[in-house]
C-alpha cells in the first residue's frame, strides 16, 4: 500500500504555496483576455464549412463543405481585388526606403533643436485618426472647395479643378503619399535610434582616411542601418495581404472603387454589406493561413540575413 | 552630429538639408494649422477667398454651431471615458502579466509565454471577429471598447523585456520583508517601470482616442458613439447639416457652410491630440524607440 503510494507520487511535485498562486491568480485574467480575443475567433471559422447567415442559429445551418471555398476563389472580384492588395501593399513598402533616407540626412543636420522638433512635428500625422487623415487631405484636393485646386486655379496653373481623390487610375499612388506622409516621421525614428547606436569610432577613423560626407554615409551608415531595413521590410511582407481596413475604408467611393478595394475592404463588403458570411469567412481563412505562411517564411529569411528572428 | 566638416560644399549641402526639412515639417504640419484657420473665420467672408496663413474675419460662431449638433457632447464623453478607462486597463492587464511572466516559479510560464507570442500574427479574420464579439455580448456594450485591447502583447513584451532588466535586490529585500506577489507587482515593480509605462500610456491612450472600427461594426446605439465616428457622420452630411443650420438664421445669410463645419469637426475632434502632443512627444518619441529597440 504505502510503496504504491511512493510510486504515484509525480517526480518533481509542485509545491502550491501561496506565492504561487498569487502569481497564476494574476496571470489568469490577461490570459484569458488573450484566448478570448485573440484566439476565440478563430472558431469562427467554422462559418465557413456551413450555410451560415446572421442571427441564425448554429443547428438550422446545413455543413456544406468547401462549397463556399470554392465559390469566394472562383469569383471574379477575388483577382481584381488581391492584385489591388497586393500592389498597395508593394508600394507601401516605399515608406521604408523613404523613412531611412529622411533620417540619414536629419543625422546630418547641425542643429539638435532642428532636429528634435523635425522628428516632434513629422511624427504628429502618426497619432491621427485615419478618419481625421481623411478630412484633411479632402480638405485640400476636393475638386470644389479644395485648397490645392483653389490655389493652382488662381495661379492660373490649370483650368479645372482636379480630383486625385477621385482617381481611380492615379489611387495607388495617391494613396501610397498619402501612407508615406502619415508613417513617414515615425518609421523615420526608427531609423534615427539605429544610426545613432552606430559606433562614432567609425565616423572618426573614416575622416581621419579622408572620406567626405557622402562616403562615411554610404559605407558606414547604410550598413549600419541594413539590419533594421531588412527587418522592417520581412516584417512587412508578413503583412502583404493586410493593408488595414481604416485607410481604404475611409478613401473608398464609388470613382475609385475597382483599384483600392483591397482584401479586407472586399471581406467587409461580402460579409456584412452582403451578408453572405460563409464566402467571407472562408476568404477570411485562406488569408490568414497565407499570411501565417508568410510571416515564417520572412521570419526564416530574416535569420539567415542577420541572425536575428522576427518571432 | 559629426561637426567635422567646413566650407562652401559643407554650407552648400546644410542649406539645402535645412530646405528639405522646412519643407517637409511644412508638409506635415501646414494642414493642421489651415484647418485650424478655416475653423475660425467667418464662412461669409471666406466664399471664394483663399486662407493661407491668418483667419478671414476672425469668429467663433462655426463652433458654436457644431456644438450645437445632435450627440457631440455624448460621443465626447464617451470618447474621454473610453481613453481613461481602455488605457487603465491596458496598462494594469498588460504590465502585470509582463511581471508574472518574468518570474521562473510561475506554472505553465512558458506555455503562457508562448501561446501570448504567438497570438500577435494571428488574425481570425473579420467575420469570426465580428460574429464572436456578437457572440461574447459585446454588440452595443462599453466593453467591447475597452476588454478586447485589454493585453497589448506588442506591448507586454516591451514592458517584460523592461523589467527584466530592474535588479533583482529591490525584489528579494522585499521578499525578506513579507512582501507577496502582488504587492512587489505594485508597490516596486510599476513604479520603477515608470519611463516605459508613460511611453506605452500615451500610445494607448492615443489609439483609445482615434478607435472608431469597434464603434462602427458593433455599435448601433447612439448613446455610445465616439467622437471619431461622429465627425466621420458629419463629414459626409455636412452639406444637410449646413442646410439646416442656414435654415435657422435669415433668408440669404450665410451662416455656415458645408466647407466650414467640415474643418470645424475635424478640429473638435483633433484638438485634445494637438493639445497634449507638444506635452508628452518626449514620451511618443521614447516610446517609437523602445519599441524599435526590440526590431
Amino acid at each position: 500500500m504505502v510503496r504504491e503510494k511512493i510510486a504515484l507520487q509525480p517526480r518533481n511535485a509542485v509545491k502550491w504555496s501561496r506565492g504561487k498562486i498569487t502569481l497564476l491568480a494574476m496571470t489568469l485574467p490577461s490570459f484569458l483576455i488573450v484566448l478570448l480575443f485573440s484566439y476565440g475567433p478563430i472558431f469562427g471559422w467554422m462559418y465557413a464549412f456551413f450555410d451560415y447567415r446572421i442571427g441564425m442559429r448554429m443547428s438550422d445551418a446545413a455543413f456544406s463543405g468547401l462549397k463556399y471555398f470554392r465559390i469566394a476563389l472562383e469569383s471574379p472580384d477575388l483577382l481584381r481585388v488581391v492584385r489591388n492588395t497586393l500592389a498597395l501593399s508593394i508600394l507601401s513598402l516605399l515608406n521604408i526606403p523613404i523613412a531611412a533616407a529622411m533620417a540619414i540626412f536629419l543625422s546630418e543636420v547641425g542643429s539638435k533643436l532642428f532636429r528634435k522638433f523635425v522628428q516632434s512635428a513629422t511624427t504628429l500625422p502618426y497619432f491621427i485618426s485615419w478618419i481625421i487623415v481623411y478630412a484633411i487631405f479632402f480638405s485640400f484636393f476636393a475638386p470644389d472647395s479644395g485648397y490645392i485646386n483653389h490655389v493652382l486655379m488662381k495661379l492660373g496653373w490649370i483650368e479645372a479643378p482636379m480630383d486625385p481623390l477621385g482617381n481611380n487610375d492615379l489611387v495607388w499612388f495617391v494613396q501610397t503619399f498619402i501612407s508615406i506622409w502619415k508613417n513617414m516621421g515615425y518609421n523615420a525614428i526608427i531609423f534615427f535610434a539605429a544610426i545613432v547606436s552606430i559606433d562614432q569610432e567609425q565616423y572618426d577613423a573614416a575622416s581621419v582616411d579622408g572620406a567626405g560626407r557622402f562616403r562615411s554615409m554610404r559605407h558606414i551608415t547604410v550598413p549600419g542601418i541594413m539590419p533594421t531595413f531588412i527587418v522592417l521590410l520581412l516584417i512587412n511582407i508578413g503583412f502583404l495581404l493586410s493593408n488595414g481596413f481604416d485607410q481604404f475604408y475611409v478613401f473608398y467611393n464609388p470613382l475609385v472603387s475597382e483599384n483600392i478595394e483591397v482584401l479586407d475592404y472586399y471581406v467587409y463588403r461580402v460579409g456584412l454589406i452582403q451578408g453572405d458570411v460563409p464566402v467571407a469567412t472562408a476568404i477570411s481563412v485562406v488569408k490568414t493561413v497565407i499570411s501565417v505562411l508568410l510571416v515564417f517564411g520572412a521570419s526564416l529569411l530574416s535569420r539567415r540575413a542577420t541572425g536575428k528572428s522576427i518571432i | 552630429m559629426r561637426g567635422f566638416r567646413t566650407g562652401w560644399g559643407n554650407a552648400a549641402f546644410q542649406g539645402f538639408n535645412y530646405a528639405l526639412f522646412l519643407i517637409i515639417l511644412l508638409i506635415c504640419v501646414y494642414p493642421f494649422f489651415y484647418i485650424f484657420l478655416v475653423s475660425v473665420s467667418d464662412p461669409a467672408a471666406v466664399a471664394g477667398k483663399l486662407i493661407t496663413v491668418y483667419p478671414i474675419h476672425f469668429t467663433l460662431k462655426n463652433y458654436g454651431a457644431i456644438l450645437q449638433l445632435n450627440g457631440i457632447y455624448q460621443a465626447f464623453f464617451v470618447s474621454v471615458v473610453r481613453t481613461v478607462v481602455g488605457t487603465f486597463i491596458t496598462l494594469f492587464f498588460t504590465s502585470m502579466m509582463a511581471y508574472t511572466l518574468t518570474k521562473r516559479e510561475l506554472a505553465g510560464r512558458k506555455i503562457f509565454y508562448r501561446v501570448t507570442v504567438a497570438a500577435m500574427y494571428i488574425n481570425a479574420g473579420l467575420i469570426p471577429w465580428y460574429i464572436m464579439m456578437r457572440n461574447y455580448g459585446l454588440k452595443d456594450n462599453f466593453l467591447l471598447y475597452v476588454l478586447p485591447s485589454a493585453v497589448s502583447i506588442f506591448t507586454l513584451i516591451l514592458i517584460k523585456t523592461f523589467i527584466e532588466q530592474i535588479s533583482t535586490a529591490l525584489e528579494e529585500s522585499a521578499i525578506v520583508d513579507g512582501a507577496g506577489y502582488f504587492t512587489i507587482y505594485y508597490r516596486i515593480i510599476v513604479p520603477v517601470s515608470k519611463p516605459v509605462i508613460a511611453a506605452v500610456a500615451v500610445f494607448s491612450a492615443v489609439h483609445q482616442w482615434n478607435s472608431w472600427y469597434d464603434n462602427f461594426l458593433l455599435v448601433s446605439n447612439s448613446r455610445l458613439m465616439t467622437m471619431q465616428l461622429i465627425l466621420y457622420e458629419f463629414l459626409r452630411q455636412a452639406e444637410s447639416i449646413a442646410s439646416s443650420v442656414r435654415a435657422g438664421g435669415e433668408p440669404g445669410e450665410i451662416t455656415i457652410t458645408p466647407y466650414a463645419i467640415r474643418m470645424t469637426v475635424t478640429m473638435v475632434v483633433t484638438w485634445p491630440v494637438l493639445l497634449v502632443y507638444p506635452l508628452l512627444q518626449r514620451h511618443f518619441v521614447k516610446g517609437i524607440m523602445l519599441g524599435s529597440v526590440k526590431g
